[in-house]
């Protein structure tokens, strides 16, 4: 069931070869696309520039408008972002998600690296561990949330051991509480990426050389000294790639929210994604939900771009 | 050099609390799933069921409407493996043109695509909305499977082209050498040789599809053709603090993924270790 070749076929995009096929294939294959037709393209182009393209151009054009769904609408400028701008319920919920992102990218790597880091050689039973702590990743966010919201409930586990502690004063309905209930998302998302994160640095750690650490570790360097100066350098593409995707997922936070407190208590759960789905499918204020997801877009965007920036920077 | 010390057993042990610890929630999700009416208020959140029942489960597949869990599951069983097919199909044959292409539209096509995984689905969601309801595509379980197609092509196109530059072309040119189609060398050789890459489009793909809810409960909601989380989502809003129950419905929809994962966990593993770095 477990074997080390999943080391060498993780880190197998490393050694890809550059192939000698380049100059062969451009020579042989003047006028046609190598071995295929030009035109077995043109459905996936066409439904891609049709969903993502078309749909995404749409949706923009639709911000600066007032349409509800149904009906004519008109042209409104920028009103809908001077709503958003002076509306206190949407600062928060833009306040919530970049609080989401930031905090859950922060936490879920320190531990989801530190396991990596205890489960990367010698222990014997690795490969198992990296099977548990990989579960909840595979469970739907929507599920693993109904889970939660029972041990913060106040019949649930975390009150029943704060009882048995004698720690009876400490007790509340922790999703009905204003300032913890933001913290309880950024829980529930955080037991679910970790394993995420832990698989993504294994894939990372095991491109370092052995013996590159093994000659630190000889030279007399502390176990901290040999981490911040062999091991994390090594692995910094494995830090761009789960901090970004870390980022641009906890952006799009909707699921957790849905489940655990449909936004409240009072909002202080929204994020923009919950807003954009209320806004534009259940109040049907398209345009306003349209100019939502358009600010949530451009904040996506932005982090993907410096992600680029991020990971080309190691490469070269 | 790194071999088994007294200090690793210590980080054994270490490990694997942490690893009790995080999977506590299980616990209580196996615990109350089993309990019966009586015991959810009167019993500890921590303590085991005391008459342990399996009445939970057994009320769930009476429920009908849109709380109907298996209906539920029947159709995100569908949905994943059409999307999953159409994804396989379409991402294949489009990720081979692009990665063997040698003309200057190859690689803007193939930015096309790397631009639009990226591009974030909330924003398209509206227009997709309503150009799914206009032509009648809204609370159709094709509709789902063609609309999943669509969103998640640009990433099984990147899987494949990646792989397939990884891969010499030395198959191809001695199959057409001998007298194969295009076709033939496509079906026959390349097809064959994209396995890896397959699988973890396959398992990517299909985990995103199973798992999405955002999607299914905008253009599924209220439709009787609700994939699983949807279905959930209406059940356990139906019910008050039933914590028996909604733990019921929550390992019924966990068991086919678990199960999958359980059994094919390497692949899941090397699937996005190696996906997300190629």
């Amino acid at each position: 069931m477990h074997s080390d070749t999943e080391a060498n076929t993780v880190a197998g995009p490393h050694h890809r070869t550059p192939g000698p096929d380049r100059k062969t294939r451009s020579r042989r294959s003047r006028g046609v696309v190598g071995f295929g037709h030009w035109w077995w393209a043109l459905p996936g182009v066409l439904v891609v520039l049709a969903i993502h393209y078309v749909a995404t151009g749409v949706g923009g054009f639709f911000a600066f408008t007032n349409w509800t769904g149904i009906g004519s609408f008109q042209l409104v400028g920028l009103a809908n972002f001077q709503k958003i701008l002076g509306d206190p319920s949407k600062i928060l919920a833009l306040g919530n998600t970049l609080f989401l992102a930031f905090g859950s990218v922060v936490i879920v790597n320190i531990i989801g690296l530190a396991i990596a880091l205890a489960l990367n050689r010698t222990l014997k039973s690795r490969y198992i561990l990296r099977v548990l702590f990989f579960m909840p990743v595979v469970l739907s966010p929507l599920a693993v949330s109904y889970i939660w919201k029972f041990i913060f409930d106040f019949n649930g586990p975390i009150n029943a051991i704060l009882k048995s502690a004698g720690l009876e004063s400490w007790q509340k309905s922790w999703l009905g509480d204003p300032t913890f209930a933001i913290w309880a998302v950024l829980i529930v998302i955080v037991w679910q990426q970790t394993g995420f994160a832990m698989v993504i640095y294994l894939a990372g750690l095991a491109g370092v050389p052995t013996e590159v650490e093994e000659a630190a570790a000889i030279d007399g360097t502390t176990l901290w000294q040999r981490f911040w100066h062999v091991t994390l350098p090594a692995i910094r593409p494995a830090v761009a790639i789960s901090t970004t995707l870390g980022i641009v997922n906890g952006l799009r936070v909707f699921d957790q929210i849905m489940a655990l407190t449909n936004g409240g208590p009072a909002g202080a759960t929204e994020t923009l994604a919950t807003q954009v789905y209320k806004q534009a499918f259940s109040l049907a204020n398209f345009g306003y939900g349209a100019a939502l997801a358009l600010i949530l877009s451009a904040i996506i965007l932005v982090f993907a771009v410096i992600q680029q920036r991020v990971t080309r920077g190691t490469e070269s | 050099m790194f071999r088994y010390t007294s200090g690793s057993l210590i980080r054994e042990i270490g490990v694997w609390i942490l690893a009790i610890v995080f999977l506590l929630p299980f616990y209580f999700l196996i615990t109350m799933a089993l309990k019966p009416d009586a015991e959810v208020y009167t019993t500890s959140s921590l303590a085991l069921p005391v008459n342990p029942t399996f009445n939970n489960f057994s009320s769930l597949f009476v429920a009908s409407g849109q709380s109907n869990i298996l209906l539920g599951l029947m159709n995100s069983i569908i949905i994943t493996a059409g999307s999953i097919f159409g994804l396989i199909i379409l991402g294949s044959l489009t990720g081979y043109v692009i990665a063997r292409s040698t003309r200057r539209w190859g690689k803007a096509t193939y930015y096309l695509f790397l631009i639009a995984i990226v591009l974030p689905a909330q924003l398209g969601a509206v227009p997709l909305y309503i150009g799914a309801r206009t032509i009648g595509l809204t609370g159709s379980v094709w509709g789902m499977i063609f609309l999943y197609t669509g969103m998640l092509l640009p990433l099984a196109i990147f899987l494949y082209a990646g792989f397939l530059r990884g891969l010499g072309t030395e198959y191809e040119e001695a199959a057409s050498i001998d007298g194969a189609s295009r076709w033939q060398v496509f079906f026959r050789i390349v097809f064959p040789l994209l396995a890896p890459a397959t699988g973890t489009v396959a398992i990517l793909c299909g985990l995103i599809v199973w798992n999405d809810f955002f999607t299914a409960l905008i253009f599924l909601g209220g439709s009787a053709n609700q994939t699983l989380p949807v279905s959930m989502y209406y059940f356990i809003g139906s019910l008050v603090s039933k914590w028996n129950v909604i733990f019921a419905i929550v390992i019924v929809s966990m068991i086919p993924i678990l199960a999958f994962y359980l059994f094919a966990q390497k692949r899941f593993i090397q699937g996005f270790a190696g996906g997300l770095k190629g």
